[in-house]
C-alpha cells in the first residue's frame, strides 16, 4: 500500500461560508500510480461527498479539471500524485485563479469564454467553395496552426495570467492562442482586420511574456509562443503604429547599430506621442538622472548610434545581414 | 563604487565565461560592480565576453527570431571556445540564452541552421556548454555553493527580513530551466538564510514584475510591481532582493509609479518605501562590504534602512 498523503484543499460554499478555508484530507491513495484526480475522487467517494469539483474524461482531453496545484494552474488528471508531494507528503489544491469561485474547486469560466468569443474564433471567407468542395491546406501551412489547434479550453493558462490579473481588458493567453490559430489559417480572409484589432490595447502587446501560460498549458499550445507568432505576423504585415511594435523594432535597430542595448534610447523609440514622453518617461528620467543612474543625452533624440559598439561589431553586422535576408518585412 | 584595493581577493576557484548583460552596463551598473566584487572575494573567476551581443531580452524575437537566435548562438559559441560555463547575472539573459541552448542541444536541424548563419564569421556552436545564473552558482555546491558561502559570512544579516523576488525567467518554463520548483522556488530564500537573513513568505514572489509591458500598458505594468511590493511590505519585509536587473528597474526605479498605480487600481494607497537589492549586493553586505562599495546610493528607493539594520546586527 502507498504511504498516506495529505491533500490540503481550499474550500468554499457560498451558502454557508463567509470566506474560503483550508481542509486537510489524510489518506492512503488508491495505488502508487494513482493520478492526482484519482486521489481527489477518492476523497469524494470515500471520505467527504461534499467536496465539489469538475472532472470528466480523466485523459487530458475534456479540459474540465484545471485547478491550482501547489500554487500553479494545471489539469489534475494527467500526472501522478507522487510528482506533487512536498517534503511533508502534502499536496495543496485550490480553484483556478482569475475566475470567481462557484463552490470549492469549481470556478465560473464566463470571463474566459467571453475572451474566446471576443477574438471571433471562426474562419471568415467570402470565397465560393471550390468545385471539389474542399479548401486544401498544405502540411507546411497546417504546421503553423497545429500547436494552437490542440487547445482543450481548460483555462489553466487563463488562471495564471499575470497581465489579466491586473487588467481585465487583456484578452489573455487562451484567446490570443485561438486568434493565432485563425490568423494563420490559410482559409481565413480576415487576417488584416484581425491583426489590426489584436494590435490594440488589450491585445497581443499587453502580454508580459512571463511564461506562466507556457508553464500551465497541458498541451503544446504554449500560448506565449503563439502570441510571439502573432507579433511576427503583425510585423510582417506592417501593423507598426503601436508602442509594442515600436519597442521591438527600436530594440532591433539599436542592436543593429551597436550590438547591445542603449537603454536610454529605447524608450524614446517606443513612445507614440509627446504626451507619453512627458507623462511616462520624463519623471523617471529625472529621477534616475538625479541618482546618477543614467546620464541624459539629448543626442538620443537624433538618429544614429550614441554609445560605443561592442568589440567585433563587424561579426554582429554580418550575422544580422544574413538573417535579414530571411525576414520578409525587410524585403518589401 | 568599489575600489579594487578595498576588495579582499579569495583563493582562485572555478572560471566562468561571464555574460553581464546590457542593463548592468547601463541603468544598473551597480549590479556588475557588486557581482565582480563578490566574485573576486569568493575566488569565482570571471572571463567577460566583451564581444558578445545583447540577448534580445525576449523582445527582438517579436520581429526577428532568426537574428536573435543567431546572435545568441554566437554568444554560446564564444563561451564554448573557452570551454567555460556561461555565467549570467540577469534572469532575462539566463532565460533567453538557456532556452536557445536547450533547443540547440535537442534539435540538430536548428543547430545546423544556426551554424550555417554563423559560418561566415567563423563560429560554430556544438551545444556542449551550460548556462548558469549567478544565483545558481552561489547556491549549488557543485559550483560555489552555500556550504562554502556560509563560511565566508562576516556580517550575518541577523534580523533582516528579506522578500525574495524570483520573477519569471529563472523559474519558467521549468522543463527548460529545471533548477527550482516553478511555483515554490527555494534557491533565493536558501541564499537569504545562509547569509543570516530571514526569508519572508509573500504571494507575488514568482509573478511578473511588469517590466516587459512598461511601454505598452504602464498602468498594468506598475500595478504588477506595486501589488508585489505592497504584498512584501504587508508581510513585514525590510527589503526585496531580485536576481534580475529588469525586475529591479520596475520594482525600484518605477516604485513611485507603482504607488500611483496601486491608488488608481483602488488597491490601497500609502508609501511603499521598499528597498530592492540585487542578489550580489545582499551577498556583499553579508561578506562585510559597505553599501557605498555596492552602488546602493544609485537606487531610487533609499536603502538606508537596510544598511542600518545590517549595521545594528553587527554592533
Amino acid at each position: 500500500m502507498p504511504e498516506p498523503i495529505t491533500i490540503r484543499v481550499k474550500r468554499f460554499d457560498p451558502e454557508t461560508d463567509a470566506e474560503s478555508y483550508w481542509q486537510d484530507y489524510t489518506f492512503e491513495p488508491p495505488s502508487e500510480d494513482s493520478t492526482l484526480l484519482d486521489c481527489i475522487n477518492h476523497i469524494k467517494w470515500f471520505i467527504d461527498g461534499t467536496l465539489t469539483y469538475r472532472m470528466s474524461c480523466r485523459s487530458a482531453i475534456c479540459g474540465s479539471c484545471a485547478m491550482r496545484v501547489n500554487g500553479g494552474g494545471q489539469l489534475v488528471c494527467n500526472s501522478q500524485y507522487r510528482d506533487h508531494l512536498d517534503a511533508d507528503n502534502t499536496i495543496t489544491v485550490e480553484p483556478a485563479g482569475n475566475m470567481p469561485v462557484v463552490k470549492d474547486l469549481v470556478t465560473d469560466a464566463t470571463g474566459f469564454w467571453e475572451k474566446i468569443r471576443a477574438v471571433d474564433p471562426y474562419i471568415r471567407s467570402d470565397r465560393e467553395r471550390e468545385a471539389e468542395g474542399e479548401h486544401l491546406m498544405s502540411p507546411e501551412d497546417f504546421s503553423n496552426i497545429d500547436d494552437a489547434s490542440t487547445c482543450i479550453m481548460c483555462g489553466a493558462c487563463y488562471s495564471e495570467c499575470a497581465s489579466y490579473e491586473i487588467d481585465k481588458n487583456f484578452l489573455g493567453p487562451a484567446a490570443l492562442a485561438k486568434a493565432q490559430r485563425v490568423v494563420h489559417d490559410t482559409r481565413d480572409e480576415e487576417q488584416g482586420p484581425r491583426l489590426a484589432r489584436l494590435s490594440e490595447y488589450g491585445g497581443m502587446w499587453d502580454c508580459a511574456h512571463c511564461f506562466a501560460c507556457v508553464q500551465a498549458c497541458p498541451k503544446p499550445v504554449n500560448p506565449l509562443y503563439r502570441i510571439v507568432d502573432l507579433r511576427n505576423e503583425a510585423h510582417r504585415r506592417n501593423f507598426h503604429d503601436n508602442n509594442g511594435s515600436r519597442h521591438a523594432r527600436g530594440f532591433v535597430d539599436i542592436i543593429e547599430e551597436s550590438g547591445w542595448l542603449d537603454e536610454a534610447k529605447l524608450p524614446l523609440k517606443s513612445v507614440g506621442s509627446l504626451k507619453e514622453f512627458v507623462t511616462d518617461l520624463l519623471p523617471m528620467g529625472i529621477r534616475m538622472g538625479v541618482k546618477n543612474k543614467f546620464r541624459p543625452n539629448p543626442m538620443h533624440l537624433l538618429p544614429g548610434r550614441h554609445h560605443p559598439p561592442v568589440p567585433k561589431m563587424n561579426e554582429i553586422t554580418k550575422i544580422i545581414d544574413k538573417t535579414k535576408a530571411a525576414d520578409p518585412a525587410d524585403n518589401e | 563604487m568599489a575600489n579594487e584595493t578595498d576588495v579582499q581577493a579569495g583563493e582562485p576557484g572555478k572560471r566562468y565565461a561571464f555574460y553581464p548583460g546590457c542593463v548592468s552596463k547601463g541603468a544598473c551598473k551597480e549590479l556588475k560592480t557588486s557581482t565582480e566584487l563578490v566574485a573576486k572575494h569568493l575566488g569565482i573567476q570571471l572571463d567577460e565576453l566583451r564581444e558578445a551581443a545583447c540577448c534580445g531580452a525576449g523582445v527582438t524575437d517579436d520581429v526577428n527570431p532568426e537574428m536573435t537566435d543567431a546572435l545568441n548562438a554566437r554568444t554560446l559559441a564564444l563561451a564554448e571556445q573557452k570551454g567555460l560555463t556561461l555565467l549570467t547575472q540577469c534572469s532575462t539573459c539566463q532565460g533567453v540564452l538557456n532556452k536557445l541552448n536547450k533547443e540547440v542541444q535537442e534539435d540538430e536541424r536548428k543547430r545546423d541552421r544556426l551554424n550555417e548563419v554563423l559560418a561566415d564569421t567563423g563560429y560554430q556552436y556544438n551545444g556542449t556548454i551550460e548556462v548558469k545564473h549567478l544565483l545558481w552558482v552561489l547556491v549549488d555546491d557543485a559550483e560555489y555553493g552555500l556550504t562554502r558561502l556560509r563560511e565566508q559570512v562576516k556580517q550575518p544579516l541577523d534580523g533582516l527580513r528579506v522578500a525574495a523576488f524570483y520573477g519569471c525567467y529563472l523559474v519558467r518554463p521549468s522543463d527548460l530551466l529545471g533548477f527550482d520548483h516553478p511555483h515554490r522556488p527555494t534557491s533565493l530564500d536558501e541564499l537569504v538564510t545562509a547569509l543570516g537573513g530571514e526569508p519572508v513568505e509573500y504571494g507575488g514572489k514568482t509573478k511578473c514584475c511588469g517590466f516587459p509591458i512598461q511601454m505598452m500598458n504602464p498602468k498594468n505594468s506598475f500595478g504588477m510591481a506595486g501589488t508585489h511590493l505592497a504584498d512584501a511590505r504587508d508581510k513585514g519585509a525590510d527589503t526585496m532582493v531580485t536576481p534580475c536587473p529588469l525586475c529591479h528597474l520596475n520594482l525600484d526605479a518605477r516604485q513611485p509609479d507603482a504607488e500611483g498605480a496601486l491608488q488608481e487600481l483602488g488597491k490601497g494607497s500609502g508609501r511603499l518605501s521598499m528597498p530592492v537589492l540585487h542578489v550580489p549586493q545582499l551577498v556583499a553586505l553579508a561578506l562585510g562590504y559597505d553599501a557605498r562599495q555596492l552602488g546602493m546610493a544609485t537606487h531610487i528607493v533609499s536603502t538606508d534602512a537596510v544598511e542600518g539594520k545590517v549595521a545594528a546586527a553587527g554592533a
